[in-house]
């Protein structure tokens, strides 16, 4: 079946190195291609968010700053509950071809196992929800 | 990557494949624990059947049987592997070809000097 952990994408803009960092790290860029909005705190351990019109936010880590050839970040995974801790890592790597660049994006992770599938004691969402209702039950009982 | 996450997912995506099993998996989401004769009184199934899907969920993972008199064993959904089933899907749906389109198109208009207009913009594109 093939678990996919890994999603790779180069693709070759005829720009130099320069200028596709700048459209990967500043917040002009990052809010012109990806997000509709973004903000930026271009070092490692910064914030970062790009927000959409309509209405999606997405917040990053700054990892990598490796001016103009590494630039990573982590970030939630979209789709996944708000309060999945686990990120995926994406990182862009440039390479100058000519007078283009070869821009490689890797995005990792996906595959990662969440703390409790093993588990039995702690079952997610549904032991969650069972004992938050059970110590609704005590509070009721005890007013 | 662990060994057994494949196999985790491979046991949801078959267990979803399956109409009745579908149902039980999602009855037990809505309603919790149930027993197989509650899951008969709610579903289109027999009673039979019910009891051989659930013996092959809990095989597989999916449900719990809470302890209990055979007859009075309640089900209860295991949320765990579906959580893995989700990030599976979440690789699926992640899309890279339109943000890097996007972002090629938005190199060569600012080098012409126009203004730029995202890509997943115009297309209703969620990133």
């Amino acid at each position: 079946m093939g678990f996919p952990d890994r999603i790779e994408r180069t693709v070759q803009p005829a720009h130099p190195p320069g200028k596709v960092w700048a459209a990967l790290t500043t917040a002009e860029g990052l809010g012109a291609w990806f997000g509709n909005e973004a903000t930026i705190d271009l070092r490692p351990g910064g914030s970062a968010q790009m927000k959409w019109t309509e209405g999606h936010t997405a917040d990053m880590r700054v990892e990598r700053v490796e001016e103009p050839t590494v630039f990573a970040y982590t970030w939630h995974i979209y789709g996944l509950p708000d309060d999945d801790p686990r990120r995926t890592y994406v990182e862009f790597t440039l390479e100058p071809v000519g007078a283009g660049t070869r821009l490689t994006v890797v995005e990792s992770g996906f595959a990662q196992l969440p703390d409790d599938a093993h588990g039995k004691a702690h079952d997610g969402n549904t032991q969650g929800w069972a004992s938050e209702l059970g110590e609704l039950v005590d509070y009721l009982n005890a007013a | 990557m662990p060994p057994d996450i494949e196999a985790i997912a491979e046991q949801v995506f078959a267990a979803l494949a399956d109409p009745s099993r579908r149902a039980i998996l999602a009855t037990l989401a809505a309603k919790g624990p149930a027993t197989a004769t509650d899951l008969a009184a709610r579903l289109p199934i027999t009673r039979q059947a019910i009891a051989k899907h659930l013996g092959l969920l809990s095989e597989a993972g999916l449900v719990t049987a809470e302890p209990g008199e055979r007859r009075r064993v309640r089900y209860r959904l295991r949320s765990a592997p579906m959580q893995v089933a989700q990030r599976f899907l979440a690789a699926l749906a992640r899309d890279w070809d339109s943000p890097l389109d996007a972002l090629a198109d938005h190199l060569d208009r600012s080098a012409s000097g126009q203004t730029t207009t995202p890509l997943h913009e115009m297309r209703g594109h969620h990133v």
